[in-house]
């Protein structure tokens, strides 16, 4: 039966991902707390960054059974949704439009590509300078590249499609409306979705440096707190928090996208 | 169906050239072809690879232009150098490498075109075509995706898709290829059994000589580009064939001289080739 066929294989998987992990913490462990490895010493080990992570008191104020923490979280959580999310929606709209309408895409295509590789962190002073106060400015940080990579991931969506596509949508008697909602958004989702994930990534990524540069709260202001008062340990465990919600977050967007995507994960069966 | 009335569907194809990017590459795909096809005839173009055929299709669809001469379909202008009307339901094409929408199952894609057009609602052209796939015996695949489906049966959906629309034209180009041996004797045995239920002109492109006059009232036999029209065969063979008319004396008859007509071409396309590389 293939349902018991998939448990199986899936639990097979399971057990192969927690052996790698469990692998990784026994390296980490005997580097640093065990053999003192030149350069290791330095790095806090997995116990120590364990025993503050889950303390009821711990040096830093900060652990799970603290407010603070999951305050940290809220905010963080809270400034990539807020961006993912406009990243989106903008994103997606301005990638089919240029994908769609090729004038459009004249008028547009070079300013894109100017703006695209600009550092995320390089729109901080601007970001500061303009807009109303420090929040706003993290999240149109945590906003801009992703923002861009989306346009791009969608735009390349467009083009991928199959131009017997649109041709037999023609022949089938579409108005353009029916061909942009029948042949261009499915046919550019499967990109789209890739672009999202990226996207997810760098919101991370581009989050974490503005809350170290311009945040108050955050994960990342909150790694840097612990940079400067040399609790590591803080430093350590709140990198592993941005790991587990960087997983889950591309989890939760593979999942919308199968979702979406039937007859893709139909085909892979997934 | 449309008993007594005359069907419509007969194209007639005047002194028709093609020149691709005349100002610069300047490529010659077809020389003043002319020729007409019957309302309900099931006309068959065959010609060496590249020669153009694809070329006329285009044309005739209206996915591209023409550089000289004139289409008319049913005594419209449908295609000259200043006239060309856009791609509709009058003029249906089977893809090469087949274009069904993947996101769409095989009761969205065969639905799509009525639905759009709002010819059918819904609920009409969901029974309509549940009707067409219980005929080919293509029940129970409904709400599976094209790409669960093997190739051929992916073929039959798409020509299901196109003769919904029930249009003047079905033009097909190299429906089959790829397909193997068994798989095409059941594709042409389900073309002809559609065709006969009810017959509409077809212009169908093909390599195979045997699909060719096996399907065909009329194999018009193309030259190496530029494409002429080398000659035309009629074939007389009675409907509805079966394989086994492969076997009569009057098939082989058309064979050799289809295979002529093609080996002459096969030879200067291939000198042509050689000619090119060396």
């Amino acid at each position: 039966m293939p349902g018991t066929m998939k448990s199986v294989s899936s639990f097979s998987q399971l057990l192969k991902a927690l052996t790698g992990i469990a692998l990784f913490l026994i390296f980490w462990e005997v580097s640093t707390a065990v053999l003192h490895l030149p350069r290791f010493s330095l790095l806090p080990n997995p116990v120590s960054v364990v025993k503050e992570w889950f303390s009821f008191t711990p040096v830093s104020g900060r652990s799970i059974f603290t407010a603070d923490y999951y305050l940290d979280i809220a905010y963080s959580v809270g400034r990539v949704m807020i961006a993912f999310s406009l990243a989106t929606v903008l994103g997606v709209s301005l990638g089919l439009m240029m994908g769609w309408n090729r004038i459009f895409y004249d008028f547009t295509f070079p300013l894109v590509e100017i703006f695209r590789p600009m550092p995320p962190l390089s729109w901080i002073p601007l970001a500061v300078l303009i807009l109303p106060g420090v929040e706003v400015s993290v999240v149109f940080v945590t906003f801009i590249a992703a923002f861009f990579a989306t346009v791009l991931n969608t735009l390349l969506g467009v083009f991928s499609i199959d131009k017997n596509y649109f041709l037999r949508a023609r022949c089938l008697g579409s108005k353009p409306i029916h061909i942009f909602t029948n042949v261009v958004v499915p046919g550019a989702l499967p990109f789209i979705f890739t672009g999202l994930q990226i996207a997810m990534g760098i919101a991370w990524l581009s989050l974490v440096a503005g809350e170290i540069i311009a945040g108050q709260r955050g994960l990342g202001y909150a790694i840097y707190e612990g940079y400067s008062l040399f609790q590591n340990d803080q430093v350590v465990y709140y990198m592993l928090t941005l790991g587990i919600l960087g997983y889950i977050s591309s989890a939760a967007i593979r999942a919308v996208g199968r979702r979406l995507m039937a007859w893709e994960s139909r085909r892979r069966g997934i | 169906m449309a008993d007594g009335q005359q069907t419509p569907g007969a194209i007639s194809i005047r002194h028709v050239s093609k020149i691709y990017d005349p100002e610069g590459v300047h490529v010659e795909a077809m020389r003043d072809c002319t020729f007409d096809i019957a309302a309900g005839e099931f006309a068959v173009i065959v010609g060496p690879s590249g020669c153009g055929k694809t070329t006329l299709l285009n044309a005739i669809a209206g996915f591209d232009n023409i550089t000289a001469g004139e289409i008319y379909l049913d005594g419209e202008l449908i295609s000259s150098t200043r006239h060309q009307i856009k791609p509709n339901v009058d003029r249906m094409v089977v893809f090469q490498n087949g274009a069904l929408f993947p996101w769409k199952t095989v009761l969205q894609n065969i639905t799509y075109g009525p639905i759009v057009q709002g010819r059918m609602s819904k609920k009409e052209a969901v029974a309509r075509a549940r009707e067409m796939l219980d005929m080919v015996c293509l029940t129970g695949l409904e709400d599976k995706y094209p790409e669960e489906l093997s190739s051929g049966v992916q073929r039959r959906v798409e020509i299901l898709g196109a003769l919904i629309n029930e249009p003047r034209v079905v033009m097909l180009d190299e429906p089959f290829r790829g397909l193997d041996a068994v798989a095409k004797t059941v594709m042409h045995e389900f073309l002809m059994q559609l065709f006969c239920a009810s017959p509409r002109t077809m212009f169908f492109i093909t390599h195979d000589l045997d699909e060719a006059i096996f399907l065909g009232n009329k194999v018009v036999i193309m030259t190496t580009r530029p494409a002429q029209i080398k000659k035309i065969v009629t074939v007389d063979l009675p409907w509805p064939r079966e394989h086994s008319i492969m076997n009569s004396k009057r098939y082989i008859d058309l064979k050799r001289e289809v295979l002529d007509a093609v080996h002459e071409e096969a030879k200067k396309a291939f000198e042509a080739g050689e000619r090119e590389m060396a």
